[in-house]
């Protein structure tokens, strides 16, 4: 029974990394950069989620609000900080991306106090029993469901739609995907925004899953997110779920049978480092 | 005085390690977002010898050692991944470092190692001795960039596949520099241990990563003199000026952002732009 259960809080885990991680991938496959700010709009959801929530009540508001500001926030650090630096050698943008995080986070630190803000309405907080013995918080399979119905209708969208198929044809190759009439603009923008959107809907759920936001709560999954995104096969979206998936689940085995000997964040890592001295190009890469 | 003593070491150790990481990422461009974890292998080496009783001046060349060892299996990694799945790499070699010390009861776990033996030198003595550690990395960092092997490792940086067809060993050249660059961290770490005589684990995890790599960015990168003036400026402003020191990492990681996006190659780029102003037009 442990052993399900086990399976089971890895995969509620993996569903929230898949959804940071997602973004993280798409801005990847289009501009080659590592996205290290992204946590910061997770982070920023939370924040938008809980104030929403406090004002109205509503849990849905929060969640599109959350959804719409992070995603046009995306926007504007693509153009206003990557855009600029694209021509630059991979580690400028990185660093810049790790210089945006940090600065982002002092700055909920500043400005909505350190200690964080915690909901005024418990949501989902009720506990559901499955099978007979599996215990769940209904925010728990909120998260699971939610993740699995938004991450199904992006792929649906990215195969049936004009524009999903634009936003495919610039990642494999930009410049004859531009001189077909596509705009590389329009599709970085729309990149950003829904990736950023997808890490505030993550950054809420969480939020609801522990009722309570702070400043440091992007920072674990930020990097976590990239040693997904590195297991998957960098720019692989398939692989990047894939990779969300396995870790949360070698994470929740790994503080049970490692946790005196390694924290959780050191077990992650651990595995990035075995699984990438073995299959460099990543775990689920295309060769 | 004593304030102003223990100021100066603190910018000696810091420009001995912003310096060692500028050996590996600067001269050789393979990008380190872990390189906190050898200053804190060293540290930890060197606190628990001289609770064992060795002498200080030995911790040193066996912290060093330590430092270097370990540097050169993390080199072997740079091998085998480039670039972006470097840096990823790298990253989580800082975590595992603090996850490990963490766990270790031996090493002091959460607590860290407190009460570190004096190393018999005064506090003058022991600040000129670290200004002298400096400035001998800054020198060997200036002589290898002179050197045939500094050559190469900015060949490596620029094109490593070149170098590889040109029929040059890639792979000892950066391990050389690994190690190199590592043990230099570990001489630092040797020489924090001593000069706070306490360590924790959470003095050596990504925030002190990206902050020794923002005092390479934020001095050019390559640039020995840059590195040297930015790590020297950088470590002391959060004790200089309250308000940094309240908002340091706001901006560290803003000082960080802003170079990158307007200035790639750092202070020495735009000292080099003032007094070339012809090269204001150049890309």
């Amino acid at each position: 029974m442990l052993f399900v259960e086990l399976i089971a809080q890895g995969l509620i885990q993996g569903s929230i990394y898949a959804l940071i991680a997602l973004g993280l991938t798409l801005v990847y496959g289009l501009l080659r950069i590592l996205h290290v700010a992204h946590a910061a709009f997770f982070t920023l959801g939370g924040y938008i989620g809980v104030m929403v929530a406090n004002q109205t009540g509503s849990l849905a508001a929060a969640i599109v609000a959350a959804m719409i500001i992070a995603g046009i926030g995306g926007i504007l650090v693509f153009r206003l900080c990557y855009q600029p630096i694209l021509h630059q050698p991979p580690f400028v943008p990185l660093i810049a991306s790790i210089g945006l995080y940090i600065a982002a986070e002092e700055l909920f630190r500043i400005i909505f106090g350190p200690s964080g803000l915690s909901y005024k309405y418990a949501f989902l907080q009720d506990q559901v029993v499955l099978f007979g013995f599996l215990r769940f918080k209904l925010a728990e399979i909120a998260v699971m469901l939610g993740s699995a119905v938004i991450i199904g209708v992006l792929s649906l969208l990215q195969t049936r739609t004009r524009i999903g198929v634009a936003c495919q044809a610039t990642v494999s190759d930009p410049q004859m995907a531009e001189s077909f009439g596509i705009s590389l603009q329009k599709v970085g923008d729309i990149n950003f925004f829904v990736g950023s959107a997808l890490a505030a809907f993550a950054g809420v759920m969480v939020s609801v899953l522990n009722n309570m936001v702070e400043p440091t709560m992007g920072s674990v999954p930020s990097y976590k997110a990239l040693a997904i995104i590195v297991l998957g096969g960098l720019g692989s979206v398939r692989g990047t779920l894939a990779a969300a998936l396995v870790l949360g689940v070698v994470e929740s085995f790994g503080t049970i049978y490692l946790g005196h000997y390694l924290d959780r964040n050191a077990i992650a890592f651990a595995f990035l480092i075995l699984v990438l001295m073995w299959r460099p190009q990543g775990l689920f890469a295309r060769t | 005085m004593e304030y102003e003593i223990s100021l100066a070491t603190t910018m000696a150790i810091s420009v001995l390690f912003a310096l060692s990481l500028n050996l590996i990422t600067g001269f050789c461009g393979q990008i380190s977002l872990g390189h906190a974890a050898f200053l804190g292998v060293g540290a930890y080496t060197a606190g628990m010898l001289a609770k064992a009783g060795v002498p200080f001046l030995l911790t040193l060349p066996l912290a060093m050692l330590v430092a270097g060892a370990l540097g050169v299996i993390v080199g072997f990694a740079s091998l085998r991944v480039r670039a972006d799945f470097l840096a990823i790499t790298t990253m989580g070699v800082g975590f595992l470092f603090v996850g490990i010390v963490r766990q270790q009861d031996a090493l002091g776990g959460e607590m860290g190692i407190s009460a570190i033996p004096d190393s018999g030198m005064s506090k003058l003595v022991f600040m000129l001795f670290a200004v002298a550690m400096a400035a001998a990395a800054a020198l060997l960092s200036a002589y290898v960039r002179r050197c045939w092997m500094g050559r190469v490792f900015s060949a490596i940086a620029e094109d490593e596949d070149t170098v590889r067809v040109m029929g040059i060993d890639v792979p000892r050249f950066k391990l050389t520099a690994f190690a190199l660059g590592t043990a230099l961290a570990g001489l630092a770490g040797a020489l924090y241990a001593q000069h706070l005589k306490f360590i924790a684990p959470d003095s050596f995890g990504f925030i002190e990563s990206i902050t020794v790599l923002s005092m390479v960015v934020v001095g050019g990168i390559g640039s020995v003199i840059g590195v040297t003036v930015s790590a020297a400026v950088l470590s002391v402003l959060p004790s200089w000026f309250q308000v940094i020191g309240t908002y340091k990492l706001l901006v560290y990681g803003g000082l960080l952002f802003l170079m990158m996006r307007f200035s790639p190659g750092g202070m020495a780029a735009l000292v080099k732009r003032i007094f070339h102003p012809d090269r204001w037009g150049a890309k």
